[in-house]
C-alpha cells in the first residue's frame, strides 16, 4: 500500500521546497523551521526573564530594609530557588539555544537544523518543563525553597512541589540534550563546503564546545535527582548516613553538573562576544585560533574543578589544594580571551552602536566576575566568603552584566537582520548606560556585604547590613524597570522600528566577517537550499 | 524517482507536540500519585498511552520515508550522530550511578567507620561492603536486626551473562546477514537477538522476587540495596527498551525493509543492543562480582 503512496508524497514534497511559512497560529506548534524555533525560543526565555526577573525583584524588595517587610521567609526562600532555576534553565540557556537555531544555519552556510522534527520536540520540552516547574508556585508546602543546588536532606522536607521539580528537571534535560545533538550534527554534518572548522565564526565554535559539555552533564544532573527521588518515595539511602549513603555524594554528583554547566552559559558569551566586537572594531578578531583552543580549555578543565563548590564540607586536605590549583588553571585560558578581545579594539576604527556598548561592558564587568572567581578559588580565603553575598556578587557579575549583557547585544545585533527593520538606537543607548549603571550600584555593593560577613539566601539580617542593602534594591529597581526598555525595542524592531530600511548587510562590512550578512534582510524563510560557494575568511 | 539529492527537511511535525503532551501528563500524573492523589495513575496511563502512540506514528513515518528514498548519505549521517550522541548521554546516566557505588564504596561508608565519628556515632559499625548502614544499630531501618543476604556472582547473574552475551553475538551475526543479502539469516539472528533479550528480562524478574521475598533484600536495604537495585534496575528497563527496539526492527527485515547498503535503524538497534551489554559487564564486575 505504501509503494502507491510514494510517488506521489514525493512530488509534493518537490513541489513545496520554495514554500514560506504556514498561515495560522498552529505554524507554530508544529513548524520545524529553525528561524521559527530560534523565535519560539527567544520570545519564551524573554517571558521567563521577566518571571525571573519579578521574583527577583520581590527579594530585593523585601531585603530593602533589615525586618521582615513583605513576604514570610519560607515564600523567600522559594523565591531564591526559582529565580535561580527560572533564570538558569528558562531564560538563559533558552536565550542562547534560540540564537544558536536562528544564526548556527545562517553561518555556516546550512538549509536548516541537522535534525527539524526534534528541534520542535526540544522546544516544547523545554516549555513542559517549565510548566512543571512553574506548577510548584501553587502547591501545598509551596515552591522547591533548598535552593536551587537542591542539596539534601533539605530538599527532601519540600513538600508537594518535590516530584514536580524533579520530573521537571527531567524534562529540561531531555530538552537540552535532544537541543545540543541537533546542534552538534548541524555543525559537523551541514556545513557548506567551503567552511572548514577553523573558518567557523567563533559563535558556532563556542557552541559546539557548549554542547558538548551539554550531552555530557544534564544526564548527571537528571541521575542526581532521580537519586533525590528515590531516597525519598522508594526508601533508598543514597544521602542518608543512616542507611550507609552520603549527603555530600550528592554534592559531588551536583557540581559534576553544576560546574560545566555555568560553562554552558558562559561559553556561548564568548562566542557572541568575539561575533561583535571584531565587526565593530572593523577588524578581524585577534587569535582566532587561540580563541578556539582557549574554549576548548576551559570546557576541559570545568569537568575537573567541581569540588571548589564544597571546599567547607570537610573533603581532605589534598582534595582542598587539588581543586584550588586546578580552579586557579582556568584563569589562563579566561586571560587569553579577555586578552584577545582587548587585542581586536586595539587601533580599530571603532564605533559604538548599542550591540558594541554591551559587549565592551561585557569584556570589562566579566573581568570583574572572573577575577572575584580567582579570589574565591583559594581554599582558605574561600573559608570565608563561602556562602555569604560575596559569592552572590561573583555569580551575578558573570551572569548578568556578561551573559545577560551579551544576549541584550546579540538581540540589538541581529534584531535588523531577523526582521528587516532598525531598532531605536536612542533608546538602545539609553537601555545600555541605565542598565550598565544600576547593574553595578546592584551587585557591586554585595561584594562589601559578603567581605562582612553577610550570609546568601536570608530574608532577614543584621542592621549593620542595611545600608548596602538599600543601595543594592534600589540599583535592582532601576535594573529591572530598565529592561523594560528592551522589552519595547524588541516590540517596536519587529512592528517596524524606525521605518529605515536596513541593507543586507546592516552593519558596516559585517559581511566579511560572517556569511549571515550577505543574506537579504529580513532573512527569507528558507535559506542556503544549495551552499554558498566561498565563506569569509578570518583574514580580510 | 526515489533520490533526494537535497537534505530531506519536512516542512511541519504533528508527533514532537503530540510525544511532548503525553510526557507531560505521565510525568505530572507520576508526580500526583507520588504525592497520593488519587488522579495520578489514571494520567499516567493516559499519557503513557499517548506517548506510545506518538512512538509508533513517529517511527512508522520516519521508516516509511526512508523506504521511499527521501533520505541521502548526508540526512543517514546526521541520524547516526544522533544516536551516536545520545548514546554518550546515557553512558553518562548510568556513570552517576557507577560513580555513586565506588564514592560510598571506598569513601563514604569506610569514613562512617572511622574514628571520632564511628566512635561517638554508632559504634561497632563495621565497614564491609555490602553494607546497610548503621541504622540497624540504633534501631532503625529496615529490619530490626538489619540482616539480608547478599546476591551472588555466580548463580542468576552468571547466566544472565552468557545470555546477554550471546545475544550479542546472534545480533552481529544478522548484521552479517543483513550485509550479505542473507534474509533467512537476517531473521533467525534477530529472533535469537530478542528472545535472549527477554529470557534476560525474565530471570532478572525472578531474581528481584527472590530477593524480596527469601533474601531480605530491598530497595531499603542501605546502600547496598540501593545501589544494586538502582544499577540493575535502570539496566533492565534499557533492555527491555533494547528488545523492543529490535522487535520493531525484526518486523520491518520480515516486510522486507533494509538493504545492505542502507539500514540505519538496524544499526542504531545494534549499537544501543552492544551499548546494553558493555553496561552489563560492568554490573557484573562492579556489582555482583567485586
Amino acid at each position: 500500500m505504501s509503494a502507491v503512496i510514494a510517488p506521489h508524497d514525493h512530488e509534493h514534497d518537490d513541489h513545496h521546497d520554495d514554500h514560506g511559512p504556514m498561515k495560522g497560529w498552529i505554524r507554530w506548534i508544529i513548524t520545524t523551521n529553525h528561524k521559527d524555533i530560534g523565535t519560539l525560543y527567544l520570545l519564551f526565555a524573554l517571558a521567563m526573564f521577566f518571571v525571573g526577573g519579578a521574583m527577583a525583584m520581590v527579594i530585593r524588595a523585601e531585603l530593602f530594609e533589615p525586618g521582615l517587610q513583605f513576604v514570610n521567609p519560607q515564600f523567600f526562600n522559594s523565591m531564591t530557588t526559582m529565580h535561580a532555576l527560572v533564570m538558569v534553565f528558562g531564560a538563559v540557556m533558552p536565550a542562547f539555544v534560540g540564537l544558536a537555531n536562528w544564526q548556527i544555519p545562517m553561518m555556516i552556510g546550512a538549509p536548516d537544523m541537522a535534525l527539524p522534527r526534534m528541534n520542535n520536540m526540544s522546544f516544547w520540552m523545554l516549555v513542559a518543563g517549565v510548566l512543571l516547574l512553574a506548577s510548584t508556585l501553587f502547591m501545598e508546602g509551596g515552591a522547591p525553597a533548598a535552593g536551587w543546588t537542591l542539596y539534601p536532606p533539605l530538599v527532601l522536607q519540600t513538600g508537594a512541589a518535590l516530584p514536580f521539580a524533579i520530573f521537571s528537571v527531567h524534562l529540561l534535560g531531555i530538552s537540552s540534550i535532544m537541543g545540543a545533538i541537533n546542534i552538534i550534527a548541524t555543525i559537523f554534518n551541514m556545513r557548506a563546503p567551503a567552511m572548514t572548522l577553523m573558518k567557523m565564526p567563533l559563535f558556532v565554535w563556542t557552541w559546539l564546545i557548549t554542547a558538548f559539555l551539554l550531552i555530557a552533564i544534564m544526564p548527571v544532573f537528571a541521575g542526581a535527582v532521580t537519586m533525590l527521588l528515590t531516597d525519598r518515595f522508594f526508601d533508598t539511602s543514597f544521602f542518608d548516613a543512616a542507611g550507609g549513603g552520603d549527603p555530600v555524594l550528592y554534592q559531588h554528583i551536583f557540581w559534576f553538573f553544576g560546574h560545566p554547566e555555568v560553562y554552558v552559559m558562559i561559553l556561548p558569551t564568548f562566542g557572541v562576544a568575539s561575533t561583535i566586537i571584531p565587526v565593530f572594531a572593523r577588524k578581524p578578531l585577534f587569535g582566532y585560533s587561540s580563541m578556539v583552543y582557549a574554549t576548548a580549555s576551559i570546557a576541559f578543565l570545568s569537568f575537573i574543578v567541581w569540588a571548589h563548590h564544597m571546599f567547607l564540607v570537610g573533603m581532605p586536605m589534598a582534595g582542598e589544594l587539588y581543586f584550588m590549583y586546578a580552579t586557579m588553571l582556568i584563569a589562563i585560558p579566561t586571560g587569553v580571551k579577555v586578552f584577545n578581545w582587548t587585542a581586536t579594539m586595539w587601533k580599530g576604527a571603532m564605533t559604538f552602536e548599542t550591540p558594541m556598548l554591551f559587549s565592551i561592558a561585557f569584556v570589562v564587568l566579566f573581568t570583574m566576575g572572573g577575577f572575584t572567581g580567582l579570589m574565591m578559588a583559594v581554599a582558605p580565603a574561600d573559608f570565608q566568603y563561602h556562602d555569604t553575598y560575596f559569592i552572590v556578587a561573583h555569580f551575578h557579575y558573570t551572569l548578568v552584566p556578561a551573559s545577560v549583557f551579551i544576549l541584550m547585544a546579540a538581540g540589538y545585533f541581529w534584531l535588523p537582520k531577523w526582521t528587516g527593520h532598525m531598532y531605536n538606537e536612542k533608546i538602545g543607548k539609553l537601555h545600555f548606560w541605565l542598565s550598565a549603571i544600576s547593574v553595578n550600584i546592584l551587585f557591586f555593593p554585595q561584594h562589601f556585604l559578603g567581605l562582612a560577613g553577610m550570609p546568601r539566601r536570608i530574608p532577614d539580617y543584621a542592621v549593620q547590613f542595611a545600608d548596602w542593602n538599600m543601595v543594592s534594591s534600589i540599583g535592582g529597581f532601576i535594573f529591572g524597570l530598565s529592561q523594560l526598555l528592551f522589552l519595547y525595542i524588541v516590540i517596536d524592531t519587529i512592528r517596524g522600528g524606525t521605518g529605515e530600511k536596513v541593507t543586507d548587510e546592516v552593519w558596516e562590512d559585517a559581511h566579511k566577517h560572517s556569511l549571515e550578512w550577505t543574506l537579504p534582510s529580513p532573512a527569507p524563510y528558507h535559506t542556503f537550499t544549495t551552499p554558498p560557494e566561498t565563506v569569509p575568511s578570518e583574514h580580510f | 524517482m526515489s533520490t533526494h539529492n537535497a537534505y530531506y527537511i519536512p516542512h511541519k511535525a504533528t508527533w514532537p507536540i503530540i510525544g511532548t503532551v503525553g510526557l507531560f501528563i505521565m510525568l505530572a500524573g507520576f508526580a500526583n500519585f507520588l504525592n497520593g492523589s488519587s488522579i495520578g495513575p489514571g494520567m499516567m496511563i493516559l499519557g503513557l498511552l499517548v506517548f506510545i502512540f506518538m512512538l509508533a506514528g513517529w517511527f512508522t513515518l520516519q521508516s516509511l520515508e526512508s523506504e521511499y528514498g527521501m533520505y541521502n548519505t548526508q540526512v543517514g549521517i546526521s541520524y547516526r550522530m544522533g544516536m551516536m550522541w545520545f548514546i554518550f548521554s546515557e553512558v553518562m546516566f548510568f556513570s552517576v550511578f557507577f560513580g555513586a557505588l565506588w564514592y560510598t564504596r571506598n569513601l563514604s561508608v569506610p569514613w562512617l567507620a572511622e574514628g571520632v565519628t564511628g566512635e561517638m556515632l554508632h559504634k561497632g559499625f563495621e565497614a564491609v561492603w555490602p553494607t546497610n548502614g548503621p541504622a540497624h544499630l540504633l534501631g532503625g531501618k529496615p529490619t530490626p536486626d538489619g540482616e539480608f543476604e547478599p546476591m551472588g556472582a555466580w548463580g542468576l547473574a552468571f547466566l544472565n551473562t552468557l545470555i546477554l552475551l550471546s545475544s550479542g553475538v546472534t545480533c552481529t551475526w544478522a548484521h552479517h546477514g543483513l550485509l550479505a543479502g542473507k534474509r533467512q539469516q537476517l531473521i533467525q539472528g534477530l529472533i535469537a537477538t530478542v528472545v535472549l533479550g527477554f529470557l534476560f528480562v525474565g530471570f532478572q524478574a525472578y531474581e528481584y522476587h527472590e530477593a524480596y521475598t527469601e533474601m531480605g533484600l530491598t530497595l531499603g536495604t542501605g546502600i547496598y540495596g540501593s545501589t544494586f537495585f538502582m544499577l540493575t534496575g535502570f539496566h533492565g528497563f534499557h533492555v527491555c527498551v533494547g528488545a523492543i527496539i529490535l522487535s520493531t526492527v525484526l518486523f520491518r527485515s520480515w516486510r522486507g525493509h533494509f538493504k545492505p547498503e542502507n539500514h540505519f535503524a538496524f544499526e542504531a538497534a545494534a549499537w544501543y543492543w552492544h551499548f546494553v551489554d558493555v553496561v552489563w559487564l560492568g554490573l557484573f564486575v562492579f556489582v555482583y562480582l567485586l
